[in-house]
């Protein structure tokens, strides 16, 4: 779990009570529970998803962390699939602003 | 999109008391006269660009994620395009209404690098004669077809929205069959409402109350009576009647805050306050939200009660905000059959 990513600037997205909601650009719309929404949150493109996942989920909620990278990768994977992120094994530096609010 | 997920988005943002939904008319100014519009149209004071992206960053800020930008036709301001850029800038899901007459091949080019969630588009009509005579706009329906075709192929979603009137109430069928053949969305409002400022002169277009039925029976939203009329259960009786002034917000073109575009009640002017403290300390908006189902003292007791589409600022365009709005009792009498006022034991 090497990967970095960031929210892509088309995505449309609100924090709603301390939950992230999205609507992605083919019109589904995705809520994130807390953890969730932690990842969401710190997507830069620059901090590695692993050191995310032991920052932002494993230093504030109790989850054993192999069970939270797995979930991580396989969570940023399917927003990367609804075309709300980018996912890259390289730092991402590119114009694609976040999409976090 | 999950209706059941989206029900649950509005409910937290009613309970957080978050302007989730809002809809901006960039515009009065139209280029069509439509004969059942609920508009005054013609010049008015509109909000400036730069208005306009300061009202946006404060709704944003709020917490609005959902963004209708609508008029009049929004496509007369040249600043169109650079006012739905800034709201995609701020994350926004936007959603335009437009009768799409006037956008060319290069607007609709610079349209869909801006990652729209869906544009609207009125037609009433497949027949020419028929859409150019409501919209009293020569050619109006060919420079609408023309651009749903822009669109669509530019992979942007376009939904044809029409109003069923007694004027296209044969015609029904053919808008349905129309977007289906464009590879378009579909919807029907199927009642012609009051205009804003509550004149009802528009309402001698309303279609016959057995075109309403034939609608709803097309659409396949009739039912019968035993599964159309649930019991009120306690709690639809202490929840509130509608969205309006509780996660949803309509702004006019002079920034003029409302609960919703069809209830005329001012809750504040954007020129004098922020939409904070509008959406936070208006009375008017404080009077809206305190209605509960069990306080309409007719509502409450209807047959229709339990999913009726009851409109707050129909029913208080005809005198009562706690009343019935009989837009809405038509409806449900269409719908079902069963007059409105008919009560569970």
């Amino acid at each position: 779990m090497t990967d970095c990513y960031i929210a892509r600037s088309s995505a449309a997205a609100r924090a709603l009570g301390g939950s992230a909601v999205i609507m992605s650009a083919d019109s589904s719309l995705i809520t994130l529970n807390e953890v969730a929404t932690a990842i969401w949150n710190a997507a830069d493109g620059v901090t590695l998803l692993s050191e995310i996942v032991e920052r932002a989920v494993c230093g504030q909620f109790e989850i054993d962390p192999s069970t939270a990278r797995a979930d991580a990768e396989d969570f940023i994977n399917r927003l990367a699939q609804h075309g709300v992120l980018i996912v890259s094994n390289q730092p991402i530096h590119s114009a694609e602003s976040s999409a976090r609010s | 999109m999950s209706g059941r997920l989206m029900e649950s988005v509005v409910g937290r943002a009613v309970e957080l008391s978050v302007p989730i939904t809002a809809h901006i008319d960039l515009t009065y100014r139209c280029n069509e006269r439509c004969l059942h519009c609920y508009l005054h149209r013609g010049a008015s004071a509109e909000m400036t660009t730069s208005e306009v992206a300061d009202v946006l960053r404060q709704l944003a800020e709020t917490g609005t994620l959902f963004l209708i930008l609508s008029g009049g036709e929004i496509f007369l301001r040249t600043d169109a395009l650079e006012i739905i850029a800034e709201a995609r800038r701020l994350h926004f899901s936007v959603k335009l209404k437009t009768n799409a007459s006037l956008l060319t091949h290069d607007i609709v080019t610079q349209m869909s690098s801006l990652g729209l969630q869906g544009v609207d588009v009125s037609i009433y009509s497949a027949n020419p004669a028929i859409h150019d005579s409501i919209t009293q706009l020569p050619g109006s329906l060919r420079k609408s077809l023309d651009a749903i075709n822009h669109l669509h192929r530019a992979g942007i979603r376009v939904s044809i929205c029409n109003v069923l009137m007694r004027e296209n109430s044969e015609e029904v069928s053919a808008v349905r069959q129309l977007a289906q053949e464009l590879g378009v969305g579909y919807t029907l409002d199927p009642m012609v409402t009051p205009m804003i400022d509550g004149n009802a002169s528009v309402l001698r277009h309303r279609a016959e109350q057995d075109a309403i039925r034939k609608a709803f029976l097309e659409f396949n939203l009739s039912g019968r009576p035993g599964d159309d009329c649930p019991p009120l259960y306690d709690d639809l009786m202490q929840g509130i009647p509608c969205s309006a002034g509780h996660c949803q917000v309509y702004i006019n073109p002079r920034g003029e805050v409302y609960p919703c575009v069809q209830f005329p009640v001012l809750c504040g002017d954007l020129k004098n306050q922020s939409f904070a403290e509008i959406w936070k300390s208006s009375p008017a908006l404080a009077e809206v939200r305190a209605v509960r189902f069990q306080d309409l003292p007719v509502c409450s007791t209807c047959v229709h009660g339990a999913y009726c589409t009851r409109c707050p600022g129909l029913a208080w365009m005809e005198g009562d905000l706690r009343g019935p709005s009989s837009a809405d009792c038509r409806k449900a009498e269409a719908r079902t059959g069963i007059p409105p006022m008919y009560r569970h034991d």
